[in-house]
């Protein structure tokens, strides 16, 4: 999960790395309150999850409270690179800066090990600096048993080159970036830039944060940093149901087992879709393993609501899950629908193999469902649930 | 011969009393997997009946492998204890640990992967986050279904569990040496490269099958392997040509990041070194079969 910046400065707050002051507002009257607290002036900060904010117009000064509200009127509802708007950060103006840096932790899936990267030539896109100058980009791996100490901080902003007199202070952001990349079980931690400002010190003027979803467990605290407005209603709605579910732009609705069968279902059906109309698949929705007829009925359901989707296919391989349980949950989520008075009129296309695809198949046959037809090979019924589509 | 796991195999399971180890332990040992205990610290000196075989339940991993010579264990553990179970399975140096836990946070995985490689990589690990791996009418350590296929002489190496299932399903008829689920984490044990290397190494494997998925370098990586070291014919296939930027696809290292990670740049890759692409699993096993049978 991918946080807004005010999100990664409160955590980078909470954990000791130096910012400045800021709020996050959604209205515009509630920048002159917010830039008044800050003694009459701001920097006015869309809040996108996207990069070239500034560039874009995005990030205004304010001089006045007046003249905040005026900025926050025109940055509030800005579409910045297909985002919108919805909140802007009204922060404390920078002292004057001095200099611009990068420092961040980061997995490195390719090394198995965590990574970090420090660079004296921040404020720019870091890919553009690892491209073109690579020299001036220090990665240094870090062992995820044996942490950050200031010895090992030392010992990175050497590689970086860091000016002597700001070494130190860089050496103690790196420490506490650390922390917060450990303690909020973070995939990637970036301040880009830490700037070097007239007193000497060294401040995250903005910061990136992705945080791991598998640590959900250990982290109550992260399910209120989601972005609950911006997810699509039918994700959210299946997210609700415990349902491994996003949304595409296709019109064949798509359900499987298991994340690798289920991707490669998808290109299967774009390819047939080649033939049909160019149509293509509405979603990706995994069931996972050993799923109970309840849970198929849940998928089915949130497919279906899908105005989107003109037909769908199950495409199911039994390993763990019994197929006969697919073909139940198939049943069962038709009557489901029908009794809450909703009327499908949606043709599905169902392939069955492995555990128990003979029984499944057989339910499916007794249920004699006008709508439900069975095609026995994958690529078969990708072609079917295409030209379905297609119609 | 088979790769990682024989018939000469002696398994325990981590997580066994669970209702998930239950469940596989009864198919593994169904499907004649040499299980000889299972670990909990609550239930050590107990044993479990499963359907008349009599396993018993250690208190450790040391103490499993000094009383019975186990040399794999499986571990069904939840996500939030599972960092413990690969460290103490590390700490004993068991030769083979198959993490089939699903939703491991990343940091526990690279902590004890960094654990195994501070202690010499004396434990190979697979998974997490994987079906485990089989090695037909032999041995089975984890969730893959016994009775998709028989022994033969394809070697399969997969990131995902079903796509594993259905490529063994589309070959049955020509069997496999073993196959090897390798997981769909962004930190993962053993890679496809090592997978590769054994399997070229195994005089029972006459094919490779490779699958894999949109996320991380790992296929291009194998692909530079394949080039310099694979004398074997290696048949691929790719997942996720059709994955929206940045969203992830159900897996959580099936990830596309900018321009890197794409099912396409992948398959691109192993195609330069040699390796047939299927555009689906049909049309990859097609492949395969074309390659063994003509």
């Amino acid at each position: 999960m991918d946080l807004f910046e005010y999100q990664a400065r409160d955590l980078f707050a909470k954990h000791g790395v130096p910012v400045l002051a800021g709020e996050v507002i959604d209205t515009p009257e509630a920048a002159r309150e917010a830039t008044e607290r800050l003694g009459g002036k701001s920097v006015v900060k869309a809040q996108v999850k996207v990069g070239g904010r500034g560039k874009a117009g995005g990030v205004k000064l304010a001089a006045t409270p007046d003249e905040a509200v005026a900025r926050a009127t025109d940055i509030l509802g800005m579409d910045i690179k297909g985002h919108t708007v919805h909140k802007v950060m009204i922060a404390e103006t920078a002292p004057e800066i001095a200099e611009e840096y990068y420092v961040s932790y980061l997995l490195d899936r390719t090394n198995r090990t965590f990574l970090a990267m420090a660079s004296v030539a921040g404020g720019m896109d870091i890919e553009e600096v690892a491209a073109t100058t690579p020299e001036k980009l220090a990665k240094v791996p870090v062992d995820a048993n044996e942490g950050v100490s200031i010895e090992k901080a030392r010992e990175i902003v050497a590689q970086a080159q860091f000016p002597a007199e700001v070494a130190e202070k860089v050496a103690e952001v790196m420490v506490t970036l650390w922390k917060t990349f450990i303690a909020e079980d973070a995939l990637l931690v970036e301040v880009n830039p830490l700037a070097k400002v007239a007193s000497g010190d060294v401040i995250a003027l903005d910061g990136k944060v992705s945080l791991d979803a598998n640590a959900e467990f250990r982290q109550p605290e992260h399910e209120a940093l989601e972005d609950k407005d911006a997810a699509n209603p039918l994700e959210a709605a299946a997210k609700a149901k415990g349902l491994n579910y996003v949304k595409l732009d296709g019109q064949v609705g798509i359900i499987g087992n298991g994340a690798g069968l289920v991707m490669s279902t998808l290109d299967v059906v774009a390819y047939a879709g080649e033939k049909h109309n160019n149509v293509k698949p509405a979603n990706f929705l995994d069931i996972g393993g050993g799923a109970s007829a309840e849970v198929m009925a849940n998928g089915l359901e949130i497919i279906l609501g899908d105005p989107d989707v003109k037909s769908v296919f199950v495409n199911v391989f039994g390993g763990i899950t019994a197929c006969d349980e697919v073909a139940k949950g198939i049943v069962q989520a038709l009557e489901l629908l029908k009794s809450k008075g909703e009327e499908v009129t949606k043709p599905l296309v169902v392939r069955l193999d492995g555990n128990n695809a003979e029984l499944g198949r057989q339910i499916l046959s007794e249920a004699n469902h006008p709508l439900v037809q069975r095609v026995d090979t994958m690529d078969g019924a990708a072609d079917k649930a295409a030209e379905l589509a297609a119609k | 011969m088979a790769i990682f796991l024989t018939k000469e195999s002696k398994v325990i399971v981590q997580g066994m009393t669970g209702a998930t180890g239950m469940k596989h332990t009864k198919l593994m040992l169904g499907d004649g997997t040499n299980i000889v205990g299972g670990v909990n610290p609550r239930k050590a000196g107990t044993s479990v009946d499963f359907d008349g075989t009599e396993v018993p339940v250690f208190g450790s991993v040391k103490e499993a492998m000094e009383k019975t010579g186990a040399d794999v264990s499986v571990l069904f553990v939840p996500p939030a204890f599972a960092k413990a179970a690969v460290v103490e399975a590390i700490d004993a140096e068991i030769p083979l640990a198959v993490v089939i836990t699903e939703g491991i946070a990343v940091h526990d995985s690279a902590a004890f992967w960094a654990y195994a490689k501070a202690k010499g990589n004396k434990t190979r690990i697979i998974g997490p986050n994987c079906p485990g791996l089989i090695t037909p009418g032999q041995s089975n350590a984890g969730i893959i279904p016994g009775d998709i296929t028989k022994p033969g002489r394809i070697g399969l190496v997969s990131k995902s569990g079903t796509l594993t299932y259905q490529m063994m399903y589309e070959l049955r008829d020509i069997g496999f040496s073993s196959a090897v689920g390798i997981g769909g984490d962004p930190v993962i044990g053993t890679t496809h490269i090592d997978a590769l290397a054994a399997f070229e190494a195994d005089p029972e494997t006459d094919l490779i099958v490779m699958i894999g998925e949109i996320g991380g370098d790992a296929e291009e990586r194998a692909a530079d392997f394949i080039k310099a070291n694979v004398t074997k014919p290696v048949v691929g296939y790719v997942a996720g040509f059709t994955a929206p930027e940045g969203k992830t696809m159900g897996h959580a290292g099936a990830i596309v990041s900018g321009s890197s990670g794409t099912a396409q740049a992948k398959k691109e890759a192993l195609e330069a070194a040699g390796v047939k692409v299927g555009k689906t699993p049909s049309e990859t096993a097609r492949l395969a079969r074309e390659i063994l049978v003509g």
